[in-house]
């Protein structure tokens, strides 16, 4: 079989399967289930990123994952609940007032409550982590590009933000600079106007000039000759149904994941349809909408078979997730009462490894020309 | 049949001032008419209103910008009045001053396309479009690059590709050069008189280097405080106050027609270089200006092995440099050289990897900042950083009371750099020109032993330039080290002694102007090429000249 042709993956098929995976994540606490996923994500990252700038970032989402257990950790010891049974930090317990009862500040550090705090810290990081993860094997700004042409102008939107964001930071640091050669070393409150003004205004600039390139070329142009009347009738109609739609998906979500749902098995349709129906109503306002738009797509990115492989993938992590959930639910969290150590349950396990498969069978990605 | 391209009647534009207030009008009563395929230069002095008539060709003025336009601007039959900017952008494609500032994408074919596909193209006109301009504007190599990660040059090709895509009749380009290093304007230039030739588009410039554009206009149009008068470049250059280096010279030799390129200047030339090979004069120091101080001046700057590293890029290289009071040296080199960040490292407030910089006996890294200054001071690429108050009058009382000097010695120096400006105007209100001329002001109220300046000359006119000129001869007059970087090899001639060459972060070159400018043609002056025989400017062919006649 001959190598595959490099190409970029769609955006999308990479967003899915980071999403399964931070599904799977978010359904146990098991360490030994936790560890695979990190390591699953940290392989496909390795193999299929290219040196873009924002491929580069992953390591900032780790830095995150990271200073998130940090931080849970620091929480539980200064403020949380301590239980267990195995010391490992006695500290004085602070009497907090009346008002705060149920607040332990400090306190002695049990073993298994550390470890249970550790966890969660874990599985937070590795959310995190697999959204990083899907960052830096897709370009953010492509994947708004996917968007239906109904997101139009949100999509530009956040396109201008996320572009002004690194010259903001830019700016900030040239006029720290600047400031030094006034001899301004003042710090605290007093700084910051000096600092804030000629950054804002260096920022709104930007933006007007931005806004004024995007308008000389096109950005917003419509067909001419649209009447008035029916141009704003159908706003209207899109705004509506897109609206309500997604509302009803709103409240349809919260019935399908309510944990008492189970309680009333003859209603359980309903929060199924209110998110169907809702579906189907921000579908259609999409779809009206997006007809106002003429807008093309230059070399849209095709969805062929791997992508279709990628997603999948992502799905049976989360499957295998919810299999092993109704089967063997206990061999999802980490056993605390006693400690033991943690099973591996077989269809989480094969699901995780299944979603490593991306590494191979997806085309690798273009290689910066030689220049 | 030749069809006008643009056509402007009776056009004025007043923009909105403070409620009560009925501002002067920025444009009054122009009335002009651009045939199509015609290069046509815009010249005019900072302020005389060339954006806002740059920006009414595609309705971006009033539409975007507010304000009040009367009579009628019409392009190819549509008048703005009814086509909003975006309803142009098939018919007329504009660039502005700093293109990574207008960029919407990351890389350099989708910034291509973006415009297509807010128009609507189907995507087998766009990749064919897309890869037709690649070629048209040598950048097909570059096609897949970070639009972040190219130089100054490619930046504007690509800006004015992703326009071009669209297949515009009208360019409009607002300074297209400016910012650019002598080759990455030349890239830029070839590319449009490709444009104008193969596709005879019709292109209209703005530009204050007057002198790269010129010898290829079909026709000038002078801005002057908001009046247009617009004719041939031979005819326009006779009586215009902004000339380049070659018209000036020809006006002074009496030359008809005028000399719009060296070219031009060299074959008129003829007999006053033979005059010159005649006389044998010694060949330099010519100038009056340059004429080196007997006494050895003293060294106030004195640098060993400067070397600033980012990270795996070695920005400056183990520079060695010395600054001389009384001296006013300049720092060429490409964009990315690495001419900014050794000025930062020199005045110590940039980062600096190794080596050792003095200013008489301190190390200015050593020194606190309000310290520092007083010995060295730097005037940024970008002043306007440095102000943050709300009035000129404001920022000036801050200096003061920063470098501790007399209350109204800021305002005074400013009063003597550009006159006129009142205390109550709002900094980022004041043109390039003026605003430079406030962070000098406030730079040079601490009163440095060494004056550092990053590209001044950018955005100035030609008068502005003398003014920058005369001052930093003062400043270096009173005993001080000026060092500043430019792209700018007319202003060199005219102000510095002394010139400095970077690339790859080392100094290559380093010596008195008219040895090193005349060294390589891309730092010639004008007057250098068209003459040689050591003469700069057109200064130093009337002091040349002067004497034989004498």
């Amino acid at each position: 079989m001959a190598a595959p042709i490099p190409r970029a993956l769609h955006p999308l098929a990479w967003w899915g399967w980071a999403v399964g995976l931070a599904v799977a994540a978010s359904m146990t606490t098991n360490p030994l289930l936790l560890g695979l996923i990190l390591g699953v994500i940290w392989f496909v990252v390795v193999a299929r990123r290219t040196d873009a700038p924002w491929a580069r970032a992953f390591r900032l989402y780790v830095i995150l994952g990271l200073v998130v257990i940090g931080f849970r950790v620091l929480w539980h010891v200064l403020v949380g609940f301590k239980w267990g049974t195995i010391v490992i930090l006695p500290l004085p317990e602070i009497a907090l007032p009346e008002w705060a009862a149920g607040i332990n500040l400090l306190g002695t550090v049990y073993l298994e409550g550390w470890l249970a705090a550790l966890l969660l810290g874990l599985q937070l990081a590795t959310l995190i982590i697999a959204i990083g993860g899907a960052n830096a094997l897709a370009n953010p700004k492509r994947l708004l590009r996917s968007l239906p042409n109904a997101l139009n102008e949100v999509g530009t939107a956040v396109v201008v933000a996320v572009s002004v964001a690194p010259q903001l930071a830019e700016s900030v640091q040239r006029v720290l600079r600047a400031r030094l050669l006034r001899g301004d070393a003042e710090r605290g409150l007093r700084a910051v106007p000096r600092v804030a003004l000629p950054v804002l205004q260096d920022t709104l600039d930007r933006s007007l000039l931005l806004a004024a390139a995007m308008e000389s070329r096109g950005y917003g142009h419509r067909p001419p000759a649209e009447p008035g009347g029916r141009a704003r009738r159908t706003s209207w109609l899109t705004g509506f149904l897109t609206l309500s739609g997604l509302l009803a998906v709103a409240f349809g979500m919260y019935g399908v994941l309510d944990p008492t749902r189970s309680r009333t098995p003859d209603k359980a349709w309903l929060p199924i349809l209110t998110v169907v129906v809702g579906l189907a109503a921000a579908f259609a306002g999409m779809a009206i909408g997006g007809r106002q738009v003429r807008v093309t797509t230059y070399r849209p990115d095709p969805w062929r078979l791997p992508e279709t492989v990628t997603v999948l993938t992502g799905v049976a992590a989360a499957a295998g997730m919810m299999i092993s959930r109704a089967d063997t639910p206990l061999l999802l969290v980490m056993p605390l009462q006693p400690i033991a150590a943690p099973g591996l349950p077989v269809a989480a396990t094969l699901g995780i490894l299944l979603a490593a498969l991306p590494a191979f069978v997806t085309p690798p990605p273009p290689t910066g020309r030689i220049r | 049949m030749t069809g006008v391209a643009i056509d402007l009647r009776g056009v004025s534009v007043r923009y909105t001032g403070p409620p009560g207030v009925r501002p002067e009008p920025v444009l009054r009563d122009v009335d002009l008419s651009i045939e199509e395929g015609e290069l046509v230069l815009v010249i005019g002095r900072t302020g005389s209103g060339k954006s806002t008539l740059l920006g009414a060709l595609n309705g971006l003025v009033p539409h975007f910008t507010g304000g009040e336009l009367t009579g009628s601007v019409r392009v190819h039959g549509r008048d703005t009045r009814e086509y909003r900017p975006r309803d142009l952008a098939d018919l007329v494609g504009v660039v502005g001053q700093d293109p990574l500032a207008g960029f919407v994408t990351d890389t350099v074919e989708e910034e291509l396309a973006y415009g297509m596909e807010q128009l609507g193209l189907a995507p087998a006109v766009m990749r064919r479009r897309v890869e037709e301009t690649l070629d048209l504007l040598g950048i097909a190599d570059l096609r897949d690059a970070p639009l972040v990660e190219l130089s100054g040059g490619q930046q504007q090709r690509v800006a004015i590709g992703s326009v071009m895509t669209a297949h515009p009749r009208v360019l409009v380009l607002d300074e297209p050069t400016s910012a650019l290093d002598p080759t990455g304007a030349e890239e830029v230039l070839a590319a449009i008189t490709r444009l104008v030739h193969d596709l005879a588009i019709t292109v209209v410039i703005a530009e204050h280097r007057v002198e790269r554009v010129l010898q290829y206009a079909d026709r000038i149009v002078h801005v002057v405080d908001g009046r247009v008068e617009s004719g041939p470049p031979t005819e326009q250059m006779l009586t215009s106050t902004i000339a380049p280096p070659v018209v000036e010279l020809g006006r002074w030799a009496g030359w008809s027609p005028l000399p719009m390129s060296v070219r031009d200047a060299w074959r008129a030339g003829a007999a006053l270089r033979h005059q010159l090979e005649e006389e044998a004069l010694p060949a330099e120091p010519s100038s009056p200006l340059r004429t080196p101080e007997r006494t050895e001046p003293s060294t106030l700057l004195a640098a060993t092995g400067v070397t600033v590293r980012h990270g795996a890029l070695v920005a400056v290289q183990k520079v060695d440099l010395s600054l001389r009071a009384g001296e006013v040296s300049a720092l060429m080199g490409r964009n990315g050289a690495g001419k900014s960040t050794l000025l930062w490292a020199l005045q110590g407030s940039g980062p600096v990897t190794d080596g050792r910089v003095r200013v008489g006996d301190a190390d200015p890294r050593e020194l606190s900042p309000s310290l520092r200054r007083r010995r060295i001071g730097l005037v940024p690429q970008t002043p306007g950083d440095l102000l943050y108050q709300s009035t000129v009058g404001e920022e000036c009382a801050q200096a003061d009371h920063e470098s501790g000097s007399e209350p109204g010695t800021c305002r005074a120096l400013l009063d003597r750099v550009v006159p006129g400006i009142p205390d109550e105007d709002h900094p980022r209100d004041l043109s390039e020109g003026q605003r430079l001329a406030l962070v000098l002001a406030i730079q040079l109220t601490a009163d440095p032993e060494v004056l550092l300046l990053d590209e001044p000359t950018r955005g100035l006119d030609y008068q502005g330039k003398a003014v920058l000129a005369e001052v930093l001869r003062e400043v270096a007059g009173h005993g001080r080290a000026v060092l500043l970087t430019t792209h700018d090899v007319e202003f060199v001639a005219e102000a510095a002694d002394r010139v400095l060459v970077m690339a790859g972060g080392e100094i290559v070159a380093d010596g008195p102007t008219a040895a090193v400018v005349t060294a390589s043609p891309a730092f010639a002056p004008q007057v250098a090429k068209a003459l040689g025989h050591g003469l700069l400017t057109v200064a130093d062919v009337r002091h040349r000249f002067g004497v034989v006649e004498a």
